[in-house]
């Protein structure tokens, strides 16, 4: 494992030792063709050789500072346009459009609201006349029973009536036969009686044998 | 161990975060093209895309792109509400623009051959200092001294007082080296071991196990880019408040 | 010799990692034993986690950053 990591370090310093002066060359080469300006050429040739010196030394990239002002010049770039074009364009357009949601939403929950309302009239509505009809309902039940009641009245008095009645009349009936049968059993009494004091040979006084009679049935009945 | 060093096993897990110029390879100077410029430009492009062109429509019932936008700045809008207050809202812009900025540079480190321009020191120690100057200024401005009262506890036994400040100034002064080196070492550490699994995918027998390493990292990865990006703006948003409300 | 004392350094610096993924384990288990205890304010702390994450994963960061200087840049 050491071994290898050696090996991978060595060959790392090979690409990096490689590439340093190829950079020189080409730093060199910019400078001879712009030629007039010196003061240009001292400095990329400085750049080059710092950056060869970064490269050799350093293995870890990020702190190759010979890149720095190159990463921060771009970074700032991109962090401005980005800045610019968030606050300026999209950033209140999402606003924008959540805030619209958020209004259509409180408006279709407004409207919602508004038809729960009516629904509950209508349920207000319904329920009275449920208990209207219910009303209704009870009275005519309760004129239809008053109805029956009087009729029913009426007939239990007629049956009264025609039973009174019925009963007198047979009360009379009974009275006339209960009188006939005891003018029967007078007239019977008289007949056998006058005919018992004729049979002894007596003469039937016909007022007397009708007193004798009335006097016994009077003591009987 | 030897034999398979000679066989082209070579770990060059820092290579892939060197500036290069993209045209030739002259010395680079401030205005050089370079492959950091290509991908943070790359970075701005995706930005745009998404939050610009992927709210065109305007539509109350959001397109898939749109409501990927919404839901960013949503969550970004109330990370700064609920962290810095009301009044910290005018700062959404340039909370969002780090976030983004580093959100998207990090997801795009991350596809093969790319390079991911924050793991550069350079870079987020910009973003870092960003925040440090400007939050500093802006204490002074809104608070006046009154701002040095966040390195002096009031509600501590006077005795201690002196001892806390220092702590707190140390604290405060460490703040945007903690700040950049958190992002730039967490996006370096992943793709670093990612090279090295790597490498050692050029030994056939110990391979599977380094395919799936790759894998492994490459998912904690796609995790990190995230969390870090969230970790940078939500401190941004807590030191905005330092800033803002300074008493402790 | 001196290269030796490198790897061995950033070997040494590795070490350091361990107590960034303890504390970050412990920043998270905490959490979740917080969370489950009352579910209905865990949501609302999600970002002290993470801010919490962050500050002890700096730390192993840095760690990691002292091999790799040690490793490429010394």
């Amino acid at each position: 494992m050491f071994s290898l990591l050696q090996q991978a370090a060595s060959t790392a310093a090979e690409t990096d030792t490689h590439a340093a002066p190829a950079n020189a060359e080409a730093a060199a080469a910019a400078a001879a063709g712009q030629g007039a300006d010196a003061a240009h050429a001292v400095e990329a040739a400085g750049a080059a050789a710092h950056a060869g010196e970064a490269a050799q030394s350093a293995g870890m990239p990020q702190l190759d500072v010979s890149t720095f002002g190159n990463q921060i010049f771009w970074l700032l770039v991109t962090l401005a346009v980005l800045y610019w074009v968030l606050s300026k364009v999209a950033l209140p357009r999402i606003g924008a459009i959540i805030s619209d949601r958020q209004g259509a939403i409180t408006g279709d929950l407004m409207q919602a609201e508004e038809f729960k309302k009516k629904a509950k009239d209508a349920e207000a509505a319904y329920g009275k006349a449920l208990a209207d009809a219910r009303t209704e309902a009870g009275k005519i039940i309760a004129a239809q029973k008053a109805e029956i009641q009087t009729e029913l009245n009426t007939a239990i008095d007629k049956a009264d009536a025609e039973i009174s009645a019925r009963a007198g009349e047979s009360e009379k009936r009974i009275a006339a036969i209960r009188d006939s049968a005891t003018a029967d059993a007078r007239s019977v009494a008289r007949e056998v009686t006058a005919e018992l004091v004729r049979a002894f040979g007596g003469k039937a006084d016909e007022a007397a044998i009708d007193a004798a009679v009335d006097a016994r049935l009077k003591g009987a009945a | 161990m030897a034999t398979e060093a000679d066989t082209g096993l070579a770990f060059h897990p820092m290579e892939q975060f060197v500036v290069k110029p993209l045209f030739g390879d002259g010395p680079i100077y401030w205005y050089t093209p370079t492959n950091a410029t290509l991908w943070m430009g790359l970075t701005l492009l995706a930005i745009i895309a998404l939050l610009v062109f992927g709210t065109r429509g305007r539509a109350i019932i959001p397109s898939r792109v749109q409501s990927i936008a919404e839901m960013l700045y949503g969550m970004v809008h109330k990370m700064v509400e609920d962290v810095t207050g009301k009044d910290g809202l005018k700062y959404f812009p340039f909370v969002m623009t780090l976030f983004c900025f580093i959100l998207f540079a990090n997801y795009l480190g991350l596809l093969p051959k790319s390079f991911s321009t924050t793991s550069q020191i350079a870079v987020t120690g910009v973003l870092a200092l960003m925040v440090f100057v400007g939050v500093t200024v802006l204490g002074f401005v809104k608070n006046g001294t009154h701002f040095l009262g966040l390195f002096w506890v009031n509600s501590a036994p006077l005795a201690l007082r002196p001892v806390l400040a220092v702590i707190e100034l140390i604290s405060y002064f460490v703040r945007p080296v903690s700040h950049s080196i958190r992002l730039a070492g967490n996006v370096m550490a992943g793709h670093a071991v990612i090279k090295v699994f790597a490498a050692f995918a050029a030994i056939a027998w110990i391979a599977p196990l380094a395919v799936l390493g790759i894998v492994g990292v490459y998912a904690l990865e796609v995790m990190v880019c995230i969390i870090q990006a969230y970790v940078f703006t939500i401190l941004t948003c807590v030191y905005l408040k330092d800033a803002l409300h300074p008493s402790h | 010799m001196e290269q030796m004392g490198q790897y061995l350094g950033a070997g040494l610096a590795c070490i350091g990692m361990a107590g960034a993924a303890i504390g970050v384990g412990n920043v998270a288990g905490n959490y979740l034993s917080g969370a489950l205890r009352n579910p209905s304010a865990a949501a609302s702390q999600t970002a002290t986690l993470f801010i919490g994450m962050a500050f002890a994963e700096a730390l192993g960061i840095f760690s990691f950053l002292v091999a790799l200087l040690l490793l490429f840049a010394v």
